[in-house]
């Protein structure tokens, strides 16, 4: 069994559990699954500034900030007791791709060439996880959400604004990785 | 005179209270409000759900760089898979839900609540796919890789909420 549990998990069995936390969240206590809010929260909590978008009382919202607490040490068990010592599989074109860019080790969940803290001195590094972060920061807090809180919560509610936003989410994901991406990965 | 200033300090902290609300469900996603004050402990089973959620996003690489740069290149199936089967679960449960009336554990009615279309879904979505596609982590990932060690996602996750106070601080100029 737990054999089992250390493969890579398949699809369908991530999907459904992912699935599941929605009506899991709304059953426990009229929660919407959405965990860009916890940006927000944070906000509000450290730095509200006097901007009326953080004047609220985000101690309502403490269980989302438990949920998220949750998914860190969820991860942390999945990495430690439950992980697989097998490099990641990956599609042999992105390989090649990447390979062009400096990217060889696949040995974790996350290029060691881009996920370390010294990559954060060059230019590439700085723009891929400073940059990138502020943008998935901003943008979500724009869109109203992000991938948990439109693509999954909205689009089960039949939210219209919840597929443009998700529909959105993807082109500006397409234009990054395959017009913009392959100019910043040079750098 | 301190009548006076009693009654702004009355009048500011009704406002408040109202301001809360409106100012939540401007796009806080979760705006339901239970009428049940409960201990803090309560919040538990929260994290025990988040711990499910971490499990399987790491163990099926939806935390993973590779995984998203194969998604935005149309190189595998994988990500797919998962957000459509997870959209089909849970529109079959809100479905559920609403049509047998199922009440949360408390008792209490499930509230759902219609968004509303503005232009922001649309820049602020090309924005945030930009940022995915550029981290590998949507925010539910960024918390995920920093439990798995990758303790550089702390800066991720510090950028991004930089971002979030940026945005609420140029929000009344921006287009929606």
């Amino acid at each position: 069994m737990i054999e089992l549990l250390k493969q890579p998990w398949p699809w369908y069995v991530a999907g459904a559990i992912v699935g599941l936390t929605v009506p899991a969240l709304l059953i426990l206590g009229n929660k919407h699954f959405g965990i860009s809010a916890n940006f927000r929260h944070a906000c509000a909590a450290c730095l509200p500034a006097n901007i009326k978008f953080f004047k609220y009382d985000w101690k309502k919202e403490v269980w989302n900030l438990f949920f998220v607490g949750g998914i860190i040490i969820g991860a942390f068990i999945a990495s430690h007791f439950l992980s697989n010592p097998a490099p990641i599989q990956v599609n042999p074109k992105l390989v090649e791709e990447l390979k062009d860019y400096g990217i060889n080790d696949y040995s974790k969940l996350l290029p060691s060439e881009i996920y370390n803290f010294k990559s954060l001195l060059s230019l590439r590094g700085l723009i891929l996880l400073v940059g990138g972060g502020f943008l998935v920061g901003f943008g979500a807090r724009y869109a109203g959400g992000c991938t948990s809180g439109h693509s999954i919560m909205g689009l089960s509610n039949l939210q219209k604004p919840s597929l443009i936003a998700t529909i959105s989410f993807m082109v500006g994901g397409f234009i990054m990785a395959n017009l913009l991406l392959p100019i910043i990965m040079k750098l | 005179m301190e009548t006076t200033i009693i009654e702004k300090d009355k009048n500011r902290s009704i406002l408040m209270t109202d301001t809360d609300y409106e100012v939540r469900s401007l796009d806080t996603l979760c705006i339901n409000d239970s009428h049940i004050q409960h201990k803090w402990y309560h919040n538990i089973k929260y994290a025990l759900v988040g711990i499910i959620f971490g499990i399987t996003f790491t163990k099926a690489e939806v935390i993973s760089w590779f995984r998203i740069q194969e998604m935005f290149r149309l190189q595998s199936f994988h990500m797919y898979g998962i957000i459509g089967t997870a959209v089909i679960i849970a529109m079959i449960s809100v479905w559920l839900i609403k049509k047998f009336n199922i009440k949360t554990i408390y008792g209490e009615e499930i509230e759902f609540h219609p968004k509303k279309f503005n232009k922001g879904q649309i820049i602020g979505g090309l924005i945030f796919g930009f940022g995915w596609a550029m981290t590998g982590a949507c925010p539910g990932p960024i918390f995920a890789q920093i439990g798995t060690g990758a303790l550089v996602a702390i800066v991720v996750l510090l950028s991004a909420i930089a971002g979030t106070w940026t945005y609420g601080y140029f929000r009344e100029k921006l287009p929606h």
